[in-house]
């Protein structure tokens, strides 16, 4: 297909190659390059010197803790979803397809304030937790819910569309030979979607460590305790650090590369494995 | 018959239920403690009507030119093999990857009047970031690969023998795109504009830092929920918060409409 608009319009594809060019450019990898650029801008001392600030370390610490939690119950929550869609008729399956759907439309800070609502200090259970002397809001607890409901969609929606085109004849083959439940999914389901799941859990991920806005709500921002080090890196720069704003963010920024080539990676070579729309 | 039914729908089901259903309920009952009159109050405060406005109206407007830019990119793409397509290809997706934090700082950089892109629109006499433009760039960065991935696999599944029938029946280059090109990708620009423009109504991180925020002039709503809460107005919180999800599905609801009646007029 490469060209055949080339032959018919000498000079019209170099133009809007370089469009694109220019796009791409100042769109996407100016703001990119600036991150390792104002990092790098008092020197490498300076750099490495924003990683020693314990406080930075501590956020470095939570956003790893926070991601630890709330990926594996999403990817166990997307296993269990997709079983049962992508496996099973049942009522209202369309209407379940929607509500998972439903934090991908949600504003972040919608999605840390529900948590508000739910246990803050005015909250439904506030009064509650606060005479059982429990904290959720302004801890490592809220922060992990809010995480939990914006990253909720991202396993589910990868395996779902995958199960349900893959079939289940291979299952029912193994059941039908006496496989039980879990030798089924152990032994057949699980190697037929684990580059699937393997990508959910990369952008789940991705996101989980990089959510700024629902945490924001639930943090209470206090520095060394409860920032991530998204808010770690607003802290910084109110504080007019630049340079250690942009050190933390470079490696917010490395992360979403690594997650990038990862992903660009596994579109290639487990092309077949992934959901159609992955496939490129 | 499978095994693991009940097991798994009952996980499924718990999950939904505490991470959405339950919350869910809780914004939507929330607005109502102080009754109709409280609802009224926070919804007629000129600050509120005034980030609403600007949320939904630069959303849309960025949604829009998105439409232009993620069909240059995806046809670009699909189109043309030229060395390093697939890195470009790759880097489409970096607004999602990139957290939304340091996509606020990295935009600020660049638009503020010192910044590289800000000391060129100094001298032009336009104030970038700190003003609604930075808002409108940074959501225009962040709804343009929502555009791209929509596009790019109906342009590349598109029937060329359609095109080439079109050339042979005397179609000029302009005639093509419009009349055979656009009309078959106008299903899938809907889908991306309506994903870009829900994405854009509620962004925060990557807005806040560009932004300024001056009430009344360039504060989003999503902003406003934030000081409500400080200010313990939950009720005013969860009714900006619940106004948002109501505009942005009726929004929504209206592109679909749109669509199905293109769709239909164009069958007819």
């Amino acid at each position: 297909m490469s060209g055949f608009l080339r032959l018919r319009l000498p000079g019209f594809a170099p133009l809007m190659l370089l469009a694109t060019l220019a796009v791409i450019g100042v769109l996407i990898v100016a703001p990119l390059g600036v991150v390792f650029f104002e990092a790098s801008k008092k020197g490498l001392d300076a750099f490495l010197a924003s990683f020693a600030d314990p406080d930075c370390q501590a956020a470095i610490w939570l956003t790893l803790t926070v991601a630890a939690i709330a990926v594996p119950l999403n990817a166990v929550f997307g296993l269990a979803a997709s079983w049962a869609i992508a496996r099973f008729e049942f009522v209202g399956k369309r209407l379940l397809l929607a509500v998972i759907d439903l934090p991908f439309s949600m504003s972040p800070v919608v999605s840390g304030l529900v948590w508000v609502l739910l246990f803050g200090a005015q909250g439904w259970f506030g009064p509650w937790l606060e005479d059982h002397d429990l904290k959720v809001i302004f801890t490592t607890t809220g922060i992990v819910l809010a995480t939990i409901t914006v990253t909720f969609p991202f396993v589910a929606r990868e395996l779902i569309p995958l199960m349900q085109d893959q079939g289940a004849d291979e299952e029912a083959a193994a059941v039908t030979l006496g496989a039980g439940g879990f030798t089924v999914f152990r032994r057949v389901t699980l190697p037929n979607v684990k580059w699937a799941l393997v990508y959910g859990v990369l952008l789940c991920n991705a996101r989980a460590m990089g959510e700024f806005g629902a945490v924001s709500v639930v943090s209470g921002k206090i520095r060394g305790m409860t920032n991530t080090l998204p808010l770690h890196i607003e802290a910084l720069y109110n504080d007019y650090d630049f340079v250690g704003a942009f050190s933390a963010a470079s490696l917010l920024a490395g992360l979403g590369l690594v997650t990038l080539v990862l992903k660009t990676a596994l579109e290639w070579r487990y092309a077949s494995e992934l959901s159609a729309g992955r496939q490129r | 018959m499978l095994p693991g039914f009940p097991l798994a729908l009952g996980i499924t089901l718990i999950w939904v239920g505490a991470i959405v259903i339950l919350p869910l309920t809780a914004l939507a009952l929330r607005p109502w403690e102080n009754g109709w009159d409280g609802i009224w109050k926070t919804l007629t405060d000129e600050r509120v009507i005034a980030s609403l406005r600007l949320s939904f109206g630069l959303s849309a407007a960025a949604a829009l030119l998105d439409i232009p830019l993620g069909l240059l990119v995806a046809w670009t793409l699909t189109r043309f093999e030229f060395p390093g397509r697939r890195l470009i290809d790759a880097l489409v997706d970096l607004p999602f990857a990139l957290p939304t934090a340091v996509a606020g700082i990295a935009l600020t950089a660049l638009y503020a009047p010192t910044g590289a892109f800000g000391q060129v629109a100094t001298k032009l006499g336009l104030k970038i970031a700190y003003s609604p433009l930075g808002i409108f760039i940074a959501l225009v960065f962040i709804g343009l690969p929502f555009v791209v991935r929509q596009v790019q696999p109906v342009l590349m599944d598109f029937d060329q023998e359609v095109e080439e029938a079109a050339t042979t029946l005397g179609a000029t280059p302009g005639q093509r795109f419009w009349r055979v090109m656009l009309p078959g990708l106008a299903p899938a620009l809907f889908g991306g504009v309506s994903l870009a423009f829900a994405r854009a109504v509620g962004e925060y991180g990557s807005v806040i830092f560009i932004a300024g925020n001056i009430p009344g002039q360039s504060e989003i709503a999503p902003l406003l929920i934030v000081s409500k809460l400080e200010e313990y107005d939950y009720a005013g919180a969860a009714t900006i918060g619940v106004t948002m999800v109501l505009i942005s599905l009726a929004a929504l609801l209206a592109l679909s409409v749109a669509q199905w009646l293109y769709a239909g007029r164009r069958a007819a």
